[in-house]
């Protein structure tokens, strides 16, 4: 084996860097900025935003879309009619035109699905926070509590609440209904999320500057822990307007006087041999708009994680 | 042996020879060269080393030589001749032959390198089995024993059933080079494989593996981002930095004759060899900086003078009495035994000093800092800062003692909410501990960012755009925000790379001179202790076996145990020379 020679790259060869040099684009960066220049180069996101824009200003401004009214412009003449000038998805069986009423529909969905989100969201928040970080008898006593409510289908526990409620049905109790049941997935998986974010030495610096174990929840364990929580919102607001539909479907949801896209189809399986295109209609945006809130919900998570967004 | 082995010494022929290798890597910005032109040769039975930082390209020439890069990576020139082929040319299924068979592979991290759902046996069984060494189930078996005692297992009959969970880490990274040398390949890659084991350990681990080596004439190739074992292990040093070879030669000349300003600089900022360097003269060191900027030995030589006139008399900065901490271990759902972490350990930090607390994984030493933090409250014993006694505090009291101590932690990656802003992370303890309204804490904030030297610039930032460096700088500030007499500094340099490490240590310093600092400097490496501190604690099992001054532990350490780690800092018996 020679000896090996001693070899030395020319200095100027490689210019020695400065020793950890701080390397900063020119443009500070905040999450919300980043997240926006992540977001701004999916087509995907622009679509589905449109369409979740569409859905909200149809629930919120029908009028803007059409100006045929659902219910007072019904002639029986018209059962189950096709396309016609200014009725272009054709009429029910009741002769209403099917695309203002898909128009008005869209408030109820909405309202149900944005409501049973958010009373589900709440509840599985609290309840997940509370037994990943404290653990303990906390964590026994709020997980139990969770299984016995995952143990039940909330779908089966919804119709049952509404038959016993039936005398107050209205949109609350829908969205208690199928919210009070679901939020155990999500404290399930927040309450995860939380046991592994709380191990971070981030908390413990902040524990030590003598912040209190609940402020360090909100203002540090929190927020890290929300990206799994806002995928799995967008996704239960889609499954909540499933579920109302699949309730007025089964005629336990709102009363048939209600407007909304689950009695439609509902309404519409009795002429479905006839007059498909009215079922079809309601079903098409049902579909729509439970795929645009999630496609939005994954879109956004991919954007806020931070560390999928770290610049080298 | 069959005729294709040549295990011939005298050979002037290379067994390896790389020639202008390139490697790239196909990223989001586009494709980046992360090994420019490298070329080097190992000889039979030669041990070659690859030093360099992280980024330095060291790892991605050592895979690949193995094709073992990541999908994005390809290899974009160069050639790598190997026992008369030309590895870069060879098919995948070649090289699935020569991989295992010939050259041999040991991971970096020996906790996640062995799957946790099998057995060790099957799984050196497997590698016995893929390279064609046993032809049925009862050879093969007779193999695993076999590869396995030669790794060092004691008694391997009995732990070929059992599985990894139930191995310490250095018998894990047994097991691996067992299962790299279950073929008896001509060369042997080595992928920095000690660095997550203790230093005691890493020693017997790579006395081991030189034997082995020597035994079967196997060439090793050892990648490694120390200086100092690289020297005390190879016979040939290369030294890389930004994908490019900036020097290499005999490991000797190397760091006694370093011409490359960055092999220069690497040395002078290598606690180990400047500890070398330290102990060696035992003088004021007045020489010039051997390197640029960053130099260790100038840094501690200048601290030790500042610390000399340190208020010793005083109340100490933190007098531990008596401190013990007692867990329960549970074994089974119901029963649970009682385990003592800490056993009545007694120190005291006097004010503008660093007391050193050092020892392995497991010693007990983190759970110390965590109880004087408040973080675990103690068993037994007290706890006094700055001449209260912290162990019963509550409330209000509590709060004020806590602005009184700052921790910064290990982990620069995880010590930051990656959430917060820059800006926000470091005005937290300003926010929390309500110190002055808005403006001032703004005013506070920047003060600090100036101290650990960052660009104002930084904190409108969010921690994933800064280095493990900065990071840490941010750590430090955040730690500093509430002026603070101590600072908890819990293996706060163990996860950089050496130059960023002799930066922090020496900040760390410099903050110490400026502001009057008393620092409980936890660690388990006794290289950076002999740069950093004055007084040493050495902790064995939760207790301290050892106590006394950085000077007289180095020179007359009293119990085996410390003599121990002393002798297994890497490089540690090179002369320097100089």
């Amino acid at each position: 084996m020679p000896k090996p020679e001693h070899f030395v790259a020319p200095f100027d060869e490689n210019e020695m860097a400065e020793v950890d040099k701080v390397k900063l684009n020119e443009k500070p960066s905040n999450l919300w900025r980043d997240a926006w220049r992540s977001l701004r180069t999916r087509p995907l996101f622009y679509l589905s935003l449109a369409a979740v824009l569409v859905i909200v200003l149809m629930a919120l401004f029908p009028t803007l879309f059409t100006h045929v009214s659902p219910t007072d412009d019904c002639q029986l003449a018209n059962s189950n009619g096709g396309p016609a000038a200014g009725h272009p998805m054709g009429f029910t069986r009741q002769g209403c035109d099917v695309y203002a009423r898909v128009v008005w529909g869209a408030r109820t969905s909405l309202t149900v699905g944005v409501l049973a989100t958010v009373i589900s969201g709440v509840i599985g928040i609290i309840t997940g926070a509370l037994a990943g970080f404290y653990g303990g008898w906390v964590d026994s006593v709020l997980s139990r509590i969770g299984d016995i409510f995952f143990s039940i289908p909330y779908i089966l526990a919804a119709v049952v609440i509404m038959t016993t409620l039936a005398d107050y049905r209205s949109v609350w109790t829908l969205a208690f209904a199928i919210g009070g049941f679901a939020w155990a997935s999500l404290a399930r998986i927040l309450r995860s999320e939380i046991l592994r974010v709380k191990s971070g030495d981030f908390v413990m610096a902040s524990i030590a500057t003598g912040r209190t174990r609940f402020k360090t929840l909100l203002s540090h364990v929190l927020p890290n822990s929300m990206t799994p929580v806002i995928v799995y919102l967008t996704i239960s607001l889609g499954g909540a307007i499933v579920a109302e539909a699949t309730l007025s479907f089964l005629g336990v949801g709102l009363g048939p006087s209600v407007m909304s896209w689950g009695n439609d189809i509902s309404a519409a399986q009795s002429s479905l041999r006839t007059a498909p295109m009215t079922l079809i209609w309601p079903s098409i945006f049902l579909t729509v708009t439970v795929l645009a809130f999630i496609t939005l919900g994954e879109l956004v998570r991919d954007a806020l994680d931070p560390k999928a967004r770290a610049r080298g | 042996m069959t005729q294709e082995s040549t295990p011939v010494t005298d050979t002037h022929e290379p067994l390896v020879s790389v020639q202008d290798l390139q490697i790239g890597f196909q990223t989001g910005n586009g494709f980046v060269q992360a090994v420019k032109g490298v070329s080097f040769d190992i000889f039979p039975g030669e041990t070659v080393a690859i030093v360099g930082e992280s980024g330095s390209g060291k790892s991605t020439t050592a895979t690949g030589l193995m094709d073992l890069l990541p999908s994005n990576g390809r290899i974009t020139g160069g050639t790598v001749m190997f026992n008369g082929k030309d590895l870069t040319k060879v098919s995948k299924s070649e090289m699935v032959g020569i991989r295992g068979r010939e050259i041999g592979y040991v991971p970096q991290d020996p906790m996640s390198n062995l799957n946790p759902v099998w057995n060790v046996g099957f799984q050196v069984r497997e590698a016995v089995l893929a390279n064609g060494m046993a032809k049925n189930k009862k050879d093969a078996d007779k193999r695993v024993v076999e590869v396995l005692k030669e790794a060092g297992l004691a008694d391997a009959e009995r732990r070929v059933k059992q599985y990894p969970h139930q191995f310490s880490g250095g018998m894990r990274q047994r097991v691996l080079i067992g299962i790299g040398l279950a073929a008896d390949p001509k060369l042997l890659i080595a992928d920095e494989p000690t660095s997550a084991l203790d230093v005691t350990v890493q020693r017997v681990i790579l006395d081991h593996l030189e034997s082995l080596t020597r035994e079967k004439d196997t060439a090793l190739l050892l990648i490694t981002h120390d200086l100092g074992l690289a020297a005390e292990r190879a016979s040939k040093v290369i030294v890389m930095y930004q994908g490019k070879i900036v020097e290499s030669g005999p490991s000797l000349e190397l760091l006694q004759n370093p011409q490359h300003p960055y092999t220069k600089r690497l040395i002078a900022a290598a606690p180990s060899l400047a500890s070398q360097r330290l102990k060696s003269s035992r003088v004021e060191v007045a020489e010039a900086p051997q390197g640029d900027e960053i130099d260790l030995v100038a840094a501690a030589a200048h601290r030790h003078d500042v610390v000399e006139h340190a208020d010793h008399a005083g109340t100490p900065a933190i007098e531990v009495k008596d401190l013990t901490k007692v867990f329960s271990i549970r074994r089974g759902s119901f029963r649970s035994e009682p385990f003592t972490a800490v056993d009545k350990v007694n120190f005291t930090v006097p004010r503008g000093t660093t007391m050193a607390l050092v020892g392995e994984s497991g010693s007990g030493k983190s759970t110390v800092a965590k109880m004087v933090l408040g973080l675990e409250t103690a068993t037994e014993g007290e706890i006094f800062v700055a001449g209260k006694d912290a162990t019963v505090l509550t409330g209000k009291e509590m709060l004020e003692h806590r602005r009184r101590m700052q921790p910064v932690f290990q982990d620069p990656y995880g010590s930051l909410d990656p959430m917060q802003s820059i800006g926000s992370i470091i005005q937290e303890p300003l926010d929390v501990h309500k110190i002055g309204d808005r403006k001032s804490r703004e005013q506070r904030v920047n003060e600090v960012i100036d101290e650990v030297a960052l660009p104002r610039t930084v904190l409108s930032r969010y921690p994933n755009e800064l280095s493990g460096g900065q990071r840490q700088r941010i750590a430090i500030a955040r730690a500093l925000a509430l002026k603070p007499d101590v600072v908890i500094l819990d293996e706060a340099v163990s996860a950089l790379d050496v130059l960023v490490q002799a930066q922090i240590l020496q900040l760390l310093a410099d903050l110490q001179e400026e502001l009057g600092l008393s620092y409980l400097f936890i660690t388990h490496d006794l290289a950076v202790v002999r740069v950093v501190a004055d007084d040493v604690a050495v902790m064995e099992k939760g207790k301290i076996v050892e106590h006394g001054s950085v000077e007289s532990i180095f020179s007359n350490a009293q119990t085996e145990y410390t003599q121990k780690l002393l002798d297994a800092i890497p490089g540690a018996n090179i002369p320097l020379g100089a």
